[in-house]
């Protein structure tokens, strides 16, 4: 997106555009691996407000009054020219960390959205949220070494997917694989805007 | 195997959440930014001279040593996401110290415009610098 001086500027030319691209899937699914394997990797930290069921999986005793948690995403960045920035941002898998996706998910372009064939309900949510979001999204299975292949359609019945959701197979260790998942989604977005079906997530 | 029924039970949505955050030791307990709201990807720039004039001391009186931190990586332009990994603080607490630098005229902020990445000349540039990766 480009971006709009808060401040009067000195007429600075031109205007710097950031692609923000979501990399979510259940936990363990590859989302780091995706996202080093093609741009240097940071942790990214946020604090977050823990919810029940996070409380009741991180461990609270002796600091019950404990409101909020620190929560790791990983951030990758990709600079195309000095003014066209690819962020990714591997958003936690664990479904108690939810209700940080709304902020991350304003202005993306869109999702990737990873899955293993072995634990393929992890990803449900994520597919359930960007189809409730109205942002472009794509399925990436990770196929992992010991997982079973399945055939496209078997999957994407599984998923559920409408015909218009690419899914691709992947290995994320492999920087050309994970590119190419890159571009599949910015392709897509491409073609819902062609569309006209590009819908802008509400704050 | 359906998506219906996915487990929709953990999944809270926003609204249903009061935001309790605790207090920073940073930001002097504050645990709102000052003004505007600050993006992610908003892009940071500080500001070196007012008026034709190199910025004094008296400009950066008061400031922790976070803030100067902040003030010396955003010397080139950084987003704000860049800035937290970099100085490893939570998101939060940047946004907080960011708006004070705001406040005082030290930094500028260029926030991302939503609409922006409807673009297909720029995604499709995007797509062709990807796939020379």
């Amino acid at each position: 997106m480009p971006y709009a001086d808060s401040e009067p500027s000195g007429g600075r030319t031109p205007v710097p555009v950031a692609i923000k691209i979501l990399v979510a899937g259940g936990f363990g699914v590859g989302k780091t691996t995706l996202v080093s394997s093609v741009s240097e990797v940071r942790p990214l930290r946020t604090e977050e407000e823990m919810t029940e069921p996070g409380s009741l999986v991180d461990q609270l005793d002796g600091v019950e009054r404990k409101t909020t948690t620190t929560v790791a995403m990983d951030f990758g960045r990709i600079s195309i020219s000095e003014d066209l920035v690819v962020y990714l941002f591997g958003t936690p898998g664990q479904k108690r960390f939810w209700f940080m996706w709304d902020e991350l998910a304003y202005g993306a372009l869109g999702a990737v959205v990873m899955a293993d064939t072995r634990r393929l309900a992890d990803c449900f949510p994520s597919i359930d949220y960007f189809e409730r979001n109205g942002m472009p999204f794509v399925v990436a299975v990770n196929c992992f070494d010991e997982a079973r292949r399945y055939p496209s359609e078997t999957m994407r019945s599984a998923l559920n997917l409408t015909d218009d959701v690419p899914l691709l197979l992947c290995d994320a260790r492999q920087r050309s694989s994970s590119r190419d998942v890159l571009v599949a989604l910015v392709e897509h977005a491409v073609a819902r805007l062609s569309n006209g079906q590009h819908v802008t997530p509400a704050r | 195997m359906t998506r219906v029924n996915s487990n929709r039970a953990g999944w809270l949505a926003p609204d249903d959440h009061e935001r309790v955050v605790r207090p920073y030791a940073l930001t002097a307990g504050r645990t709102r930014p000052a003004g505007r709201s600050i993006d992610l990807v908003a892009l940071v720039s500080a500001i070196r001279s007012r008026a034709g004039s190199e910025l004094g001391i008296d400009d950066f009186s008061g400031l922790g040593p976070e803030h100067i931190s902040l003030l010396r990586f955003c010397r080139l332009r950084a987003s704000v996401a860049d800035l937290a990994a970099e100085l490893d603080l939570p998101l939060g607490v940047i946004r907080i110290l960011l708006a004070d630098l705001r406040e005082r005229g030290l930094v500028s902020i260029s926030q991302p415009v939503a609409s922006g990445h409807t673009d297909v000349r720029i995604l499709k540039e995007v797509a062709d610098a990807l796939r020379r990766l």
